[in-house]
């Protein structure tokens, strides 16, 4: 999928908004550089991005995902506990009815990406991910599902 | 082929480098002897030739005897200094029983919830002969309250207790995130350590400033040694409103700077820090006792500069960053290590770092002679240069408000995390070169090692540390604990120095979440600037 299918789409459908985006950083884990540097890389991308801030509470984060109605939820995790850190996120987010999708950055095992994806993670970016794949990987899952 | 046709060479830091450097270059270099002001060649007359630098590797994970058993393996490969890693809820002001602690016990650092913890992790390292730094920021009062009551325990006077602690909020702010209190009250906490400290300990450095974690967050070399400079004025002037002199508190400052990138640009942003520094103590703060105007630091091998491809090319980059370090004249060197960009080091990556330093030192001659650069056209020139973008980077922070006004509106993060993006994009682009990730990168698009191990923590011994916490809470006073807690709300709302209150609570049993939510109840929160 290409930007100027998006842009098609939009046109066709009149109402198509632009992508939203919550990168949000979960738990006690304070690096917020790579954070930040994706929320400037999917703004400059055209999409609409909201950032939680530090020690963002899981339900603070499914509060702001359904409230905000947004297409993807980022969340970046550098201190290895994403896999719990997602399970729990991804639960409470199912219980709150958010039908959108989840993607996970940070300092994450290649070894772990089954289990994560299998907890409901629709990608994993990592530090050697490169930026057009960001961009384009979001794209793809929100067309998918737009259809 | 003539100089005009060269491709142009330009340092992060915003200097252009020329071909060929000339006596002309460097003939108002202002350099002096070492250990004489402005101390361009370094704080001692001898430097390495008398003493190397200290090796100081970060480390702690699990429990405090598994991280006991750490430190002591490095103490038995010849490392003579320990910089305590703490995990987040320790950090955090948490204890490890917290619903938000969340798997994040023993993960990132060792586990302390109170006293004992840290006398099991310090236990039988004679705290009088190998220097503790302890990296720890909003919590650093109650951890340095336990360090000097384990110090008593362990038989040792006060006066005689040499160590650190980082106990720089202001640059958790900026970057590394671990902030807890409002931005105002944070620094009269860091104030309090440093008076405290100033009075009761006269060997100890209650503060470490961090240009380092201000790299980390996207600024360039020469804004690193600026910014750090801003945030020790700050904190500086804050303590001589506790009516202590300038020779009575800047002599115990020290600073931790980062090491990657341009080897040039590294060395020559210690030459001219130390120089400027110098200076800034003498001049502006009326030091009068040339010990209070050295610049004394670690110099630790950065890892914004390490790669998740081809991991083991990060312990080459470690080797020139410690070259770096001691070319530059630091007093502490601490290298991150080669798997890093995948888990917490392994054993053999922290033995790996500190042979690295050990090599460097014994082997090939980095300790025969002070500040073999000296007088070098190249480097003199470019010291003189540095030392212009650090007043710089010094002007662009006042130019926003100052340190304070600048972190609490947020500006000083954007203006890093838009540096940080910047860089990024030139990895991305190719634009600056990195080996194996812009450059020469194997077709094999799989970077994943089987051979880094990947840190579990041990579920057996974070359940171990919860018991732990459990039976101390059942086995205490909770009268005395009370007691405790509100004579330190009490200290914090008349404005009194916490210190006091702290070592009587930890004294007491009182947990680090206890203290932490005790003076919280009267400080409060910080809140970010949005982004």
């Amino acid at each position: 999928m290409t930007d100027q299918k998006i842009e098609d789409r939009s046109q066709e459908s009149g109402n198509r908004r632009r992508i939203k985006v919550l990168i949000a950083k979960p738990g006690l884990d304070g690096h917020d550089k790579g954070a930040k540097v994706v929320c400037q890389l999917l703004r400059n991308s055209g999409m609409e991005v909201i950032y939680s801030g530090l020690h963002a509470s899981v339900s603070y984060i499914v509060k702001a995902a359904v409230e905000e109605d947004v297409d993807v939820v980022g969340l970046s995790i550098h201190s290895g506990v994403h896999k719990e850190v997602c399970e729990k996120i991804i639960l409470k987010l199912k219980e709150a009815g958010y039908d959108g999708f989840v993607v996970l950055g940070g300092v994450v095992p290649k070894s772990d990406e089954n289990e994560l994806k299998k907890l409901g993670i629709k990608a994993v970016f990592r530090l050697d991910t490169p930026h057009e794949e960001i961009v384009n990987t979001i794209k793809n899952i929100v067309m998918e599902k737009v259809g | 082929m003539s100089e005009e046709n060269t491709k142009k060479v330009s340092l992060e830091s915003g200097i252009e480098v020329k071909p060929v450097y000339t006596q002309e270059d460097a003939k108002s270099a202002d350099i002096g002897r070492p250990g004489e002001f402005p101390f361009t060649r370094g704080i001692h007359p001898l430097m390495y030739r008398k003493q190397p630098w200290t090796m100081r590797q970060y480390a702690g994970f699990g429990t405090p005897q598994q991280t006991n058993e750490r430190f002591k393996f490095l103490i038995n490969h010849g490392q003579n200094a320990l910089n305590v890693a703490f995990d987040l809820p320790t950090q955090m002001g948490l204890d490890s029983d917290s619903d938000e602690a969340l798997a994040e016990v023993g993960r990132v650092g060792m586990s302390v919830n109170t006293l004992n913890d840290l006398e099991e992790a310090l236990s039988g390292i004679p705290l009088d002969k190998i220097s503790v730094s302890l990296t720890i920021n909003a919590t650093a009062p109650i951890l340095v309250a336990m360090f000097f009551l384990v110090a008593k325990k362990q038989g040792l006077k006060p006066e005689n207790i040499r160590g650190t602690a980082q106990n720089d909020i202001l640059k958790e702010f900026i970057g590394r995130g671990a902030w807890i209190f409002p931005v105002e009250p944070s620094v009269k906490i860091v104030t309090d350590i440093i008076e405290y400290s100033c009075r009761n300990y006269p060997k100890y450095n209650p503060v470490s400033i961090c240009g380092y974690h201000v790299r980390e967050s996207g600024a360039t070399p020469a804004q690193e040694i600026g910014y750090a400079f801003e945030i020790a004025k700050c904190y500086l002037e804050r303590s001589l409103q506790r009516n202590l002199k300038a020779d009575d508190v800047a002599g115990r400052f020290s600073f931790n700077f980062n090491v990657y990138g341009n080897l040039w640009e590294q060395v020559t942003k210690f030459r001219a820090g130390r120089r400027l520094w110098a200076k800034i103590i003498k001049n502006e703060f009326k030091a009068a006792d040339e010990k209070s105007m050295l610049l004394r630091m670690i110099a630790g091998g950065g890892g914004s500069g390490l790669t998740i491809q081809e991991p083991e090319n990060n312990i080459i980059r470690g080797a020139y960053y410690a070259l770096a370090g001691a070319l530059g004249g630091t007093q502490t060197m601490a290298l991150c290590c080669f798997d890093e960009a995948y888990t917490i080091p392994s054993e053999k990556a922290s033995l790996l770092s500190l042979r690295t330093m050990q090599i460097l030192a014994d082997e090939v001659g980095l300790c025969d002679t002070v500040d073999p650069l000296a007088g070098s056209y190249f480097v003199e020139a470019l010291t003189d240069e540095m030392e212009k973008k650090i007043r710089e980077s010094m002007s662009e922070i006042q130019s926003m408000g100052g340190i304070i006004k600048s972190i609490n509106e947020g500006n000083l993060q954007r203006k890093l995390s838009a540096q940080a993006y910047n860089y990024e994009r030139k990895i991305r682009s190719g634009e600056t070169p990195k080996v194996a990730v812009n450059k020469y990168v194997k077709n094999d698009s799989c970077t994943e090692q089987k051979d880094i191990q990947v840190y579990q923590t041990d579920k057996k011994e974070i359940e171990a540390q919860l018991k732990r916490l459990n039976k101390l809470k059942s086995e205490r006073s909770s009268n005395s604990v009370n007691k405790a807690l509100d004579y330190l709300k009490k200290s914090c709302e008349q404005d009194q120095n916490i210190m006091p209150s702290i070592t009587d609570a930890v004294s007491s049993m009182a947990t680090v979440g206890e203290i932490t939510s005790a003076i919280k109840s009267v400080y409060g929160g910080f809140k970010e600037p949005h982004f």
